[in-house]
């Protein structure tokens, strides 16, 4: 494994990290809509905490793809035709959230509202739960033939510790979500969110408990690298019971970073366990290892010459859009 | 035209069409949107004219319905390597994916960033600085051609690559030769100019239905010349640049110039240009045309003489290059009377957009009150909002389908870059769903423009979300009284 494929295999990480941290909170949000929302007044409200951001955060899934094809071309080939159907439901449910707050706003009847809320609603939970499941199941190893061609059958996709992952991962940006509100409003929609997630905390620990255990039964993780598979558990468990302590105390800064962070050491987490492969087979032989899926060092060369040039700058002016929309929007006034 | 009959690999081509088909409907109408949005901002900077505001946020309002349609359809394109293509993937990763990742870093970033900024504030900032965020988004969309073609490009004009002996697949060897490649800096301006044709007339024909019942006559008339000077612009940019590619096409993929003309047979000296012609596909003739001498050789070389050859010469001179690595039964011949009627359409509407854009400026002059007794001229200029869909979806029916059976010209057949992993049975149900989806959201999408125009410009409120108060005024809800401070 060269250095520009090691630099490369962070690079992807890096980038589902920052969709996980961004478009965890939207998920969160776009749940939250029907979940929490109680009137028209309070969803509009909900929906502009976001309502600035939503499309900038989804394209960090967009460049996370566009770069694992261009970095990764055989993990890419592999896991989005091994994954059809999964990923044809993520871009369903995508389809119907992008849409819907533009065509939300612009409903007269209460019905076709209705209509659009629900599908940001359930866009939103089916998007998160099935990324859930896609990276669970993932790093379960998959059957895959020598040329990385994968022939799942439905329970290669749907078992129980990728359930577990699903809800969990939903659960996680549902979290997520609550406390990105808490910090962007004032009034009743903020304490109820803190109220919320006071309840979600507790539950949101069991499933992390049971997805560890699922972890240590599924995957090879524990095997090939316990001390840093433990390292991250435990960093996964104190983050979580920091954004806790977060919602309990109305830190909701810190409550927000660490719950967005504990979204992070997922991916952490996984990307740490597949290393030095990109997708794990049953058959371990024909697992596809970092060094053999890559594009040619003159492409990563390029790729990260143009990585670095323009991130940098995407990030100022990404960063300099949440600060101008930085202040607290008021609840409304009880009807 | 399209591989026929329920197998994964005319499902998967059927994919690729409806999905690409139905996504370049907004592209192009969202790029000219935002250039068009752009210039009418900048119109209110510059001149301080309400109307011209209000101008930007109507239309504007249409190009947030336009857009966002435009960015979910576009994910399922980036997606769709991977899922349908898988070996077309592992062939062409190390050039295709580079493209694609840098317009999404250079490009959507841009454009989805500057988007949220330019509708959240407008009362926030000074209104030069408001500007620049519109013409940050469109120039956002415009880079995004720029690499969603070079990647394109090199399907059409392989360029800058080498093959691996050992994996047979395709490796860049100079990135500047991709970027380079003539077939996209042919390509780029005729897609652009495509794009400013599509939203300027598109606004027209609005502007020309809402002119005909008499409604708000003052502000559509400069609405619709606005549309029309880019229109005229594009549309003069956008023949010029289809000379261009059509010239250059002839010596890079003969088979598809000659199916576009509709020639088997080598073209004499004379260079008749088929007004019309009928054929009989299988047997690789054409069996009635009608034709005009010297427009050929006009067309293909700007002067009188020469000749051009036909598809039958050129599939024996294809299977001369290709049969020792592809095999004798490759068909070589391309869907010629898609190609045929497509490049007429495209011709023709070119010709007619310019013309209308002329006609319309001239009875639309300040002084005059022609536009409104030339009641015939709104109905067609109206008719016409639906043209440049067909327009573009036929000047890529061309691109694509004029390089069967490659999907990497001379390197890759169709047939061998399908997901070894696609069943009949799963893409025959994402057919059927994007298919519904694309219906429903086709049809919301003009449920909604048609509302926006027929409430008119006066209701316009860009905020989007129905936060009003109980004095039915509406809050900015980033404005400064929205705000309390903790």
């Amino acid at each position: 494994m060269t250095s520009a494929q090691f630099l490369w295999f962070l690079l992807i990480g890096v980038l589902f990290s920052g969709f996980f941290f961004l478009e965890g909170f939207d998920f969160g949000i776009g749940m939250a809509i029907k979940l929490f929302g109680r009137n028209t007044a309070e969803r509009d409200t909900i929906i502009q905490t976001i309502g600035p951001h939503w499309d900038g955060n989804e394209v960090w899934l967009i460049t996370a793809g566009g770069a694992m094809f261009a970095s990764f071309p055989m993990w890419y080939a592999s896991l989005f035709s091994g994954y059809y159907l999964v990923l044809f439901l993520i871009l369903v449910a995508l389809i119907f959230r992008g849409v819907s707050f533009e065509f939300r706003a612009n409903m007269k009847t209460e019905t076709w509202r209705n209509f659009w809320e629900w599908a940001a609603t359930i866009g939103s939970f089916c998007a998160a739960f099935l990324f859930g499941m896609l990276f669970t199941s993932m790093i379960e190893g998959v059957p895959m033939d020598a040329k990385g061609n994968i022939f799942g059958s439905f329970t290669t996709y749907v078992n129980w510790f990728s359930l577990v992952g699903g809800v969990a991962v939903t659960l996680m940006c549902l979290i997520h979500g609550l406390n990105f509100l808490q910090l962007k409003t004032l009034g009743t929609l903020r304490d109820r969110a803190q109220a919320w997630n006071k309840v979600l905390y507790p539950v949101l620990i069991v499933g992390e408990v049971l997805f560890v255990i699922l972890l240590f039964i599924s995957t090879d993780f524990f095997d090939k690298k316990p001390i840093s598979t433990w390292s991250i558990l435990i960093v996964l468990v104190l983050l979580t019971l920091i954004a806790w302590w977060g919602v309990l105390k109305a830190h909701n800064w810190t409550a927000f970073i660490a719950s967005g962070l504990s979204l992070i050491s997922i991916v952490v987490l996984i990307f740490n366990g597949l290393f030095p492969r990109v997708m794990i087979a049953t058959n371990s032989a024909h697992s596809i290892l970092i060094k053999d899926a890559s594009s040619s060092p003159y492409t990563l060369h390029i790729m990260t010459i143009v990585a670095f040039s323009v991130l940098p700058i995407v990030l100022i002016y990404f960063i300099w859009s949440y600060w101008v929309f930085y202040k607290r929007l008021k609840s409304p006034k009880a009807a | 035209m399209l591989n026929a009959g329920l197998t994964v690999l005319g499902l998967s081509r059927f994919q690729f069409a409806m999905t690409t088909v139905f996504h370049f409907f907004f592209v192009p109408f969202s790029i000219g949107l935002a250039v068009i949005v752009a210039v009418m901002e900048t119109m209110y900077v510059i001149k301080k004219e309400a109307t011209y505001k209000k101008m930007a946020q109507f239309w504007g309002k249409i190009f947030l319905y336009s857009f966002a349609v435009g960015v979910v359809t576009g994910i399922i394109q980036e997606f769709q390597f991977g899922m349908n293509w898988s070996e077309y993937s592992r062939f062409m990763g190390d050039i295709f994916g580079a493209p694609l990742a840098i317009e999404a870093l250079a490009a959507f970033f841009l454009e989805s960033t500057f988007i949220g900024l330019w509708m959240f504030t407008w009362e926030r900032f000074k209104p030069w600085l408001h500007a620049l965020f519109i013409w940050l988004v469109a120039i956002g969309s415009s880079l995004s051609a720029v690499w969603i073609l070079a990647a394109n490009s090199f399907m059409q004009n392989p360029v800058g690559f080498a093959i691996n002996k050992t994996t047979g697949r395709v490796v860049m060897t100079s990135f500047s030769a991709v970027v380079k490649n003539p077939q996209l800096w042919l390509e780029l301006p005729h897609v652009l100019m495509g794009a400013g044709i599509t939203a300027s007339f598109v606004i027209a024909g609005c502007c020309a239905w809402r002119l005909l019942k008499k409604d708000h006559v003052s502000f559509y008339r400069k609405s619709l010349n606005v549309a029309l000077v880019i229109g005229l612009i594009a549309s003069i940019g956008s023949v010029a640049a289809g000379d261009f590619q059509t010239r250059y096409l002839i010596n890079q993929q003969p088979m598809k110039f000659a199916a576009m003309e509709g020639l088997y047979k080598d073209s004499t000296n004379k260079g008749d240009w088929a007004v019309y012609s009928s054929f009989n596909t299988k047997q690789h003739k054409t069996t009635a045309s009608l034709d005009v001498p010297y427009v050929l050789n006009i067309l293909s070389y700007h002067r009188l003489s020469g000749t051009v050859k036909g598809q039958n010469t050129i599939n024996q001179e294809m299977h001369a290059t290709y049969d020792k690595k592809f095999g004798k039964d490759m068909n070589y011949y391309v869907p010629t009377k898609t190609l045929f009627w497509s490049f007429r359409l495209m011709a023709v509407s070119g010709g007619l957009f310019a013309l209308m854009a002329i006609v319309g400026l001239f009875f639309n002059r300040r002084k005059s009150q022609l536009i409104m007794r030339q009641r015939w001229f709104l109905y067609i200029m109206g008719l016409m909002l639906w043209l440049p869909f067909l327009v573009n979806t036929a000047g890529w029916f061309i691109t694509e389908l004029g390089r069967y059976p490659w999907v990497v010209y001379g390197l890759l057949t169709i047939a061998d870059a399908v997901s070894p992993t696609s069943t009949v049975g799963s893409l025959l149900f994402t057919n059927i769903v994007y298919f519904l989806l694309f219906a429903g959201l086709g049809l919301v999408m003009i449920v909604l423009s048609h509302r926006t125009l027929t409430a008119g410009p006066d209701g316009v409120e860009m905020n989007g979300y129905s936060s009003e108060d109980t004095s039915g005024k509406v809050e900015d809800p980033y404005g400064t009284e929205a705000f309390n401070h903790d």
